[in-house]
């Protein structure tokens, strides 16, 4: 038998494939708002597919494909057997798959989003699986939440306090916050949210499509495996 | 202070007065370390981190939890050893075959045992020695092992499970063998099939490819229900320890007459997991 079949490699680095963006964040902050918030923004301009990391059965994938923000076909779900900070850190297989197969089946596409399950604090997700990850928030779990930092808030590319709107009945200071924000986060970006209002959450779609415009300008030119 | 010159001494044993021997056992002679081969590979496929996505599949635990089947330590004693019995056994012959039939190019090919070589004529033959052709020894393999899950829904899981073991495995041992799994078996090769091969290009023996598969068959069942239930974890590691994994390894040579162990009970929870809508569990 001949060796000289395609030499594969599947190593993430980068070329030939959308970036990979992980929205993670503790239960109830809004990751699924956003999730929906960037398909209606950045759907009419970009490529897109979404995984979901659901606790429990498809809420979340069934959430968005009843939102209507995205064709449903182009989101998978994938279950995580009890821990969903393993599917996104420890053990990205399922979600690697997950997006592989809806880039074969889409591709190419410009952006895979990849939505944790809710989570604590401490979770992150593996450059194995993210390139970029946003960090959501909500200002009813307290002001004092950025100050308590972990690596998901301290570390992620992009931190999101959402549900701004609800600050005033929360007795949540948002100024407190973003001082916070900024000391223990060493100048990455924050940005405030209150995607009731604002659904299509335009200043992190903004963001995010700085990062996809970079992303193709990085990795469309060469293919260095 | 000369930090090399004080500390060298205390190295050998020479500064607390101990003898500087290098058997510490007493055993004479140099300690016999062949018993070491293929060790390390087995210990990395069969450990629970092993980034495959083992971690979300029950094994059928979680609807067996869901419906009181499994309540208790006793229960999932009485689960674990019938699942080990059945679909552990039938796991572990398929690794053993898949591990044998494995060519990695890192053994000299005179050691690797050449399915043509012995080809019996008969073309509908099933076994290694009736595969015509080398690239269709996997998809004959994984046929085998496709006739003896009644599940679909564990066919489903076995297909995925061995999909991303594929995946995660040409990474960590990159090798021909894997390649041609993954390329003979698009779809994805039943987990056991899998793990048999991963396990060749991680310099495991046939042997310790089906004690993975066996040892894997359980674990993940064990894991799913300390999580679900709350069961101390050491009393389900004691079960774990108590379970005859030895009995349902045997030796391969004829892939027509792998065994098949069915586990009615097994495939029934399978169908009705993937029916249940609130689960954590992929299977």
């Amino acid at each position: 038998m001949s060796a000289n079949h395609d030499d594969h490699h599947d190593a993430p680095d980068g070329h030939g494939r959308a970036l990979r963006l992980g929205i993670g964040g503790p239960v109830g902050s809004g990751k699924t708002a956003l999730t929906a918030a960037l398909c209606r923004s950045l759907g009419p301009s970009l490529r897109l597919g979404v995984v979901t990391n659901d606790i429990y059965t498809t809420e979340d994938a069934d959430f968005l494909r009843r939102a209507g923000v995205i064709d449903p076909d182009r989101i998978l779900a994938v279950q995580t057997g009890c821990c969903p900070h393993t599917a996104i850190r420890d053990d990205i297989a399922a979600n690697i798959d997950a997006v592989e197969t809806l880039e074969e089946r889409f591709g190419p596409l410009d952006l895979v989003i990849v939505e944790s399950g809710g989570d604590n604090l401490t979770a992150t997700f593996s450059r194995g699986l993210a390139d970029r990850q946003i960090f959501v928030l909500d200002v009813s779990g307290g002001d004092k939440v950025p100050r308590k930092g972990g690596p998901g808030v301290t570390s992620a590319d992009l931190l999101v306090v959402n549900k701004t709107d609800l600050a005033p009945m929360v007795g949540a200071d948002l100024t407190v916050m973003s001082r916070d924000a900024a000391a223990v986060r060493e100048g990455k970006p924050v940005l405030f949210t209150s995607i009731r209002e604002d659904k299509g959450a335009h200043s992190v779609a903004e963001w995010v499509s700085g990062l996809v415009e970079s992303w193709r300008h990085q990795h469309s030119h060469s293919h260095l495996s | 202070m000369d930090v090399t010159a004080t500390e060298a001494p205390a190295l050998t044993g020479a500064a607390s007065g101990m003898p500087p021997t290098t058997d510490l056992t007493g055993q004479p002679g140099p300690a016999d370390l062949t018993g070491l081969t293929g060790l390390s590979g087995l210990l990395l496929l069969a450990d629970s981190r092993l980034p495959a996505g083992g971690h979300a599949h029950s094994g059928g635990a979680e609807e067996a939890c869901r419906t009181g089947a499994i309540s208790g330590p006793e229960d999932l004693a009485r689960f674990l050893r019938g699942r080990l019995a059945t679909a552990g056994r039938v796991a572990a012959a398929l690794a053993w075959s898949a591990c044998a039939a494995a060519h990695v190019p890192k053994f000299p090919d005179t050691e690797v045992p050449d399915i043509r070589a012995a080809d019996s004529g008969d073309p509908t033959s099933t076994g290694p020695a009736g595969a015509a052709d080398a690239a269709d020894k996997w998809r004959l393999l994984d046929a085998e092992a496709d006739a003896r899950i009644a599940s679909p829904a564990q066919r489903l899981a076995s297909r995925t499970q061995g999909r991303l073991l594929v995946r995660t495995a040409k990474r960590i041992w990159p090798s021909r063998a894997l390649e041609e799994l993954a390329r003979d078996v698009p779809d994805g090769a039943h987990h056991p099939i899998a793990l048999g091969v991963a396990a060749r290009a991680a310099g495991c023996t046939p042997a310790q490819a089906a004690m993975a598969a066996a040892y894997t068959s359980v674990t993940g069942a064990a894991t799913a229900a300390v999580r679900l239930l709350g069961l101390d974890p050491v009393t389900v590691h004691r079960v774990l320890a108590d379970l005859p994994y030895d009995s349902v390894i045997a030796e391969q040579h004829d892939w027509s007459a792998l065994p098949a162990h069915a586990a009615p009970a097994l495939d029934l929870l399978a169908e009705q997991h993937l029916r249940t809508e609130v689960r954590l569990f992929v299977s």
